[in-house]
């Protein structure tokens, strides 16, 4: 115990004495997340939109994401090196292909969850297609996507660890420096400011989430009540 | 208003759901399509607001072959009701009263009106409801709306796909009764869809019974009462098909305005203030609009053979228990002649 404590303490004035290297890593490490992910999103939710509308891309999105998600991240990141070579853009590259998987399925399963009798209504009482999706589908499937952006965020916050393998930085070069210099200060150092950044990131998003939940009818009448 | 020449829908699996029906649906009537599921009373209300289309045939609107007007602008001057009320859980109620209003761009001031109306005119208090969701409301309460946004546009059309089917029987009840007077206020040509032969003959000005995706008869509910066309019509009405004329039957029909001697003690002893009779049971009068059931179910309640028939809280006439027997005994000669 008293062992855990003296090594927290060496890893807090590890952080103190290279508060400088940390930020930069924290930077380097958010940066990879934010972009990655952003990218993600603005492909992956027309995409599982286009899903819902379409059999064929359906089936060839349903498929490509189920191997994709069987592919283990260092070796997405591994192919990228290849054909990108190192630095930041492979490992945005890397981890963008990693995020899409949870947002694409949740917004495809969203926009299906919505029931027939709620589009049936709409479409009989003469909404377009395209006013079905954006004034129904779209904001009944809202919370779900939501919850894939938020499961794929911290899946993402620990997967840009990797990135240290081909150049991209963040608070991999801590982790895995201090794995091969056996260095645990530095290690954690590395490791425990990013598990603290998935919990923060998660909670953020699961309490904007909790207020779009709130715009469906179940937590509603919960709240009310 | 809607006729419908020689139509045929085939699915694309081959289920044949409709087969060469031809009929007209009056302007300001309520048509009640009726049968047992899968006689295509469903296809047949949604092929008027081209949920489905025809594989042969046509389907007039007003005179014209609905193929030729554009599906969505169809749809927004139809109103439309399902039986699982498909709201909108994301918008406000007054959100979903909106939506066609909303649709064909009227402003806001016009919308807000008609929205408070039509809430007001379902029994939902504007001021309570507007700003609810649909989770915050019961069964009943959600299908009120779902009406009120059917009409919201004021549609000339409406079609409702039993609309009170799932609901409990007390509350299908108040909503058919509800539904009748407003009904009467709006004056919208109804084709109102269910598999329920007394909810039928209840809202229905007049009644299409299918089979297979026939039409097997098309009458006023008393006339289908009285002459079912076929054995077909007749099981399904059911073996107590005289207590159900009874039902359809109103007091108005049948009551006398001249009161016979031998009644006339019923209407001088009876005092509107003061139900309460001396012997202790209640006498319970009619009003014009209740059926011959009601009327003969309180004779014999209250153990009299003629009821006063009270109308603004004045006594109008009576209703004899004779009168509602030999009524239907003439219709039985008349039937057999």
């Amino acid at each position: 115990m008293s062992d855990l404590i003296s090594l927290l303490a060496e890893t807090w004035a590890y952080l103190l004495a290279n508060s400088a290297r940390f930020f930069e890593l924290l930077r380097e490490h958010l940066t990879l997340v934010f972009v990655s992910e952003a990218l993600a999103i603005i492909v992956a939710v027309p995409l599982g939109i286009a899903a819902t509308r379409n059999d064929r891309v359906n089936s060839i999105v349903s498929g490509f994401g189920n191997v994709a998600q069987t592919v283990p991240t260092l070796a997405i990141i591994a192919l990228a090196f290849p054909i990108l070579g190192l630095g930041f853009l492979p490992s945005v590259v890397g981890l963008f292909a990693y995020s899409l998987l949870p947002i694409l399925t949740n917004t495809i399963a969203g926009i299906e969850s919505v029931s027939d009798s709620t589009v049936d209504a709409a479409r009989g009482m003469g909404m377009t297609d395209w006013e079905i999706l954006r004034k129904v589908r779209l904001p009944l499937a809202l919370p779900v996507i939501f919850a894939g952006i938020r499961t794929s965020v911290v899946l993402n916050v620990g997967s840009a660890y990797l990135a240290f393998f081909i150049g991209g930085g963040g608070l991999g070069v801590w982790v895995i420096g201090g794995i091969k210099l056996f260095s645990t200060t530095q290690l954690l150092a590395g490791a425990i400011p990013g598990a603290l950044l998935a919990i923060t990131l998660d909670g953020l998003l699961g309490l904007a989430q909790r207020r779009l939940g709130t715009e469906t009818a179940s937590d509603r009448t919960a709240a009310a009540a | 208003m809607i006729e419908f020449d020689n139509v045929h829908k085939q699915y694309s699996d081959g289920t044949q759901a409709v087969n060469g029906l031809s009929f007209e649906v009056e302007e300001g009537t309520t048509t009640v399509l009726v049968g047992p599921s899968g006689c295509g009373k469903t296809t047949t209300m949604q092929l008027v607001n081209r949920l489905e289309e025809p594989t042969e045939g046509t389907v007039y609107y007003d005179g014209t072959d609905i193929q030729e007007l554009p599906a969505t602008e169809l749809r927004r001057q139809i109103g439309y009701v399902i039986q699982d009320i498909g709201l909108f859980d994301h918008m406000t109620i007054a959100e979903n009263v909106a939506t066609v209003p909303e649709l064909k761009g009227w402003d806001d001031d016009r919308t807000d009106e008609r929205v408070d109306e039509l809430l007001d005119l379902m029994g939902l208090p504007p001021e309570e409801y507007r700003d609810s969701y649909p989770g915050e409301l019961s069964g009943g309460q959600q299908q009120r709306v779902g009406v009120a946004r059917a009409l919201a546009a004021g549609p000339d059309v409406m079609l409702m796909d039993e609309p009170f089917g799932a609901l409990d029987p007390i509350t299908r009840e108040n909503l058919q009764d509800e539904f009748l007077d407003i009904q009467e206020e709006i004056d919208t040509t109804i084709i109102f869809v269910t598999h329920d032969i007394n909810e039928a003959l209840k809202m229905g000005d007049k009644i299409a019974m299918m089979n297979d995706g026939e039409l097997v008869q098309y009458d006023t509910p008393s006339a289908m009462l009285e002459a079912p066309a076929t054995k077909f019509v007749e099981d399904f009405i059911g073996p107590d098909r005289t207590l159900k004329q009874l039902r359809v039957l109103q007091v108005s029909e049948i009551m006398r305005t001249d009161v016979p001697n031998e009644h006339r003690d019923v209407v001088e002893a009876f005092d509107p203030a003061d139900t309460v009779m001396a012997d202790g049971g209640e006498l319970i009068p009619v009003t014009p609009s209740d059926s011959a059931q009601v009327a003969l179910s309180r004779c014999i309640q209250a153990g009299v053979r003629a009821l006063p028939v009270v109308e603004d809280a004045t006594v109008i006439g009576v209703v004899t228990e004779e009168d509602i027997r030999s009524y239907h005994a003439d219709e039985i000669e008349a039937a057999s002649e």
